[in-house]
């Protein structure tokens, strides 16, 4: 099927799926600090284990992990390499020539890529993968709920999102088609230079453009037969309540990140400049 | 003739955009329209069906005649946005493309959408959404994501999601427009269904003949004007005046036209093929 760029959904039944999406926003900042505390050898080992923690806890395969990190996977070597190669320390484990390898560049090379997996899982584990869109926009709708009151269109944002979510699968479909029919006419998008290539894109991007506002003109009146009228009056299928075992994750992150500190105070092994 | 329950008075209209020198789109229209009672409504492209539907809910303001729902003049300039939002509420409609007009990820959050916008209790919204579901045969979906469903299951969800609001009356836009027969066959069982079992009024635009034979009564546009408005025996007798508006009848009743013209005595009317079948094998029996 389509796969696109960001997470997607993975239906399971495990605590990380039950667990309030309002929580799980406000633990995904928090973990996304955490992973920014980081300093020294044990915090990260420390970091890492939480990662792992997450995905035991979410029930997701490794395999579709693996395939969420995929897309970052050159970036991921890239940095890694470029601080193998240019960072500077005092020990120095291999030099040949103007390769010089040091010890705190392997470190720091190490440090960044938990730093990158962690966040990549863990925004993944605590919002994509077991998060459904929906749960996710109506719980960002609650938390920037104070905002409607600076006038801030909280709802019409929620309501956008939702729906460029909903569309994304169908536009890309379209994608496929029209690039298949403009294909079939002739054209070719995989040769030439790079302008000749983005030239060959604009017979894709109109018609797709125009078919967008015909959609978004149908979706209008069809919402608003269904007596959408914004988020005034409107009620919701599922009202969340938050349970006692909601905040039990909260205090295990808020201890994660009290321990980082501390680890960064005591300056256990190698720490990071 | 049943309680009236839509009733058109001398409605026209014309698109703003259009140019002056444009006849309007509706001329004059006056229909009635029974509770509970199945209507299809034929005519060719551009004869001013849909705009016909969105007269009735409200989504275009008609710049002639009136319309009176349950007796209410649903035209009138003083209507309050709760009276507009409760018409909506008992017109439903489900368009031709089912990615156009699904709102949600989630198939169950979208048939919850319109129960959600008129502020139903959620615990009443979960059963109304069970239900609807239910009803559509569409339960074993409930937490699907819509663009991995067929063109009639998606449909069908359309059309939950409209039930979900407790509908008097349900217009259908060219629904089946764009399904393959399997998914067509779905969505006019489901529709049959809500108009014999629950009373559903239904007012069905369709351009295939077969799903018009289904219902009640037909009424055929003609360039903004009702040409023919009857029951589907009666309507497809008219096969001429039919074709000089660029419609045809169903095969069978075609066919029997047909061998009545060679000289074969068939009498009787025809609208599905079964009825067909019969009047043959009776002539048959006759000759023998
Ligand atoms: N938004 C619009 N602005 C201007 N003219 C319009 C608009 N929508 C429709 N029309 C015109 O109004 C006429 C009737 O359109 P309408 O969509 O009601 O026809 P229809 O019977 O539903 O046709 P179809 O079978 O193609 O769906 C057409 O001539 C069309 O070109
Ligand atoms: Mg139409």
């Amino acid at each position: 099927m389509k796969s696109i760029a960001f997470g997607q959904y993975y239906p399971a039944d495990s605590i990380l799926h039950r667990l309030d999406p309002r929580i799980k926003v406000i633990l995904t900042v928090l973990y996304i600090v955490c992973s920014f505390l980081c300093k020294n050898i044990i915090s990260f080992a420390l970091l890492l284990a939480s990662a792992l923690l997450l995905i035991a806890a979410g029930k997701i395969p490794l395999k579709v992990i693996l395939r969420g990190l995929r897309p970052v996977l050159i970036i991921l070597i890239f940095t890694a390499f470029l601080n193998i190669f240019w960072t500077k320390g005092e020990t120095l484990l291999f030099g040949w020539r103007f390769i010089k390898i040091y010890a705190e560049g392997l470190y720091a090379a190490a440090f960044i890529l938990v730093r990158i997996a962690t966040l990549i899982i863990g925004t993944g584990m605590l919002l994509t993968y077991t998060t459904t869109p929906i749960a996710l926009t109506d719980a960002l709708e609650d938390l920037l709920s104070p905002l409607k009151k600076l006038h801030v269109p909280v709802h019409s944002f929620a309501m956008m999102m939702t729906i460029a979510l909903r569309f994304i699968p169908t536009l890309t479909e379209e994608t496929d088609k029209i690039m298949t029919a403009q294909k079939a006419r002739g054209a070719d998008f995989s040769e030439g230079s790079l302008v000749k290539r983005a030239k060959a894109l604009i017979p894709i991007l109109i018609p797709l453009v125009v078919s967008a506002f015909n959609r978004a003109e149908d979706l209008a009146i069809a919402m608003e037969c269904r007596c959408y009228h914004g988020g005034e009056g409107r009620t919701r299928m599922t009202v969340r309540r938050l349970r006692f075992v909601d905040f039990i994750p909260l205090a295990l992150v808020l201890l994660l990140g009290a321990s980082l500190i501390l680890l960064n105070i005591l300056g256990f092994g190698y720490t990071m400049r | 003739m049943k309680e009236p329950f839509v009733e058109t008075r001398e409605l026209s209209y014309r698109y703003e955009s259009a140019d002056a020198a444009e006849p309007r789109v509706l001329r004059d229209l006056s229909v009635t329209i029974g509770k509970g009672e199945f209507v299809a409504v034929l005519g060719h492209n551009g004869s001013g069906k849909s705009t016909f539907a969105k007269l009735l809910n409200m989504i275009l303001t008609p710049t002639g005649g009136k319309v009176f729902v349950m007796g209410k003049d649903i035209t009138d300039e003083n209507m309050t946005d709760e009276e507009v939002l409760a018409l909506r509420k008992r017109m439903g409609m489900v368009f031709q493309n089912p990615d156009n007009q699904l709102v949600a990820t989630i198939v169950e959050d979208d048939v919850a959408f319109g129960p959600e916008n008129l502020g139903v209790p959620s615990k009443e919204i979960r059963r109304r959404v069970d239900e609807a579901l239910s009803e559509l045969g569409m339960s074993d979906y409930a937490t699907h994501e819509p663009h991995r469903l067929s063109g009639g299951q998606k449909q069908r969800v359309a059309i939950a999601g409209i039930l979900a609001m407790l509908p008097d009356c349900i217009i259908f836009d060219e629904s089946t427009a764009m399904l393959d027969p399997v998914g067509r066959k779905e969505v006019m069982d489901a529709v049959v269904r809500l108009n014999r079992e629950k009373g559903i009024t239904v007012i069905m635009i369709t351009h295939y003949m077969e799903e018009a034979a289904l219902a009640d009564r037909i009424i055929v546009l003609n360039d903004g004007r009702v040409l023919l408005d009857g029951s589907p025996e009666a309507v497809f007798e008219e096969e001429a005046l039919l074709r000089s508006c660029g419609l045809a009848v169903p095969q069978c009743t075609e066919l029997v036209h047909r061998l009545r013209e060679a000289g074969i005595p068939l009498d009787g009317a025809c609208v599905f093929p079964e009825q067909c079948a019969e009047l043959i094998m009776k002539s048959l029996n006759k000759e023998r």
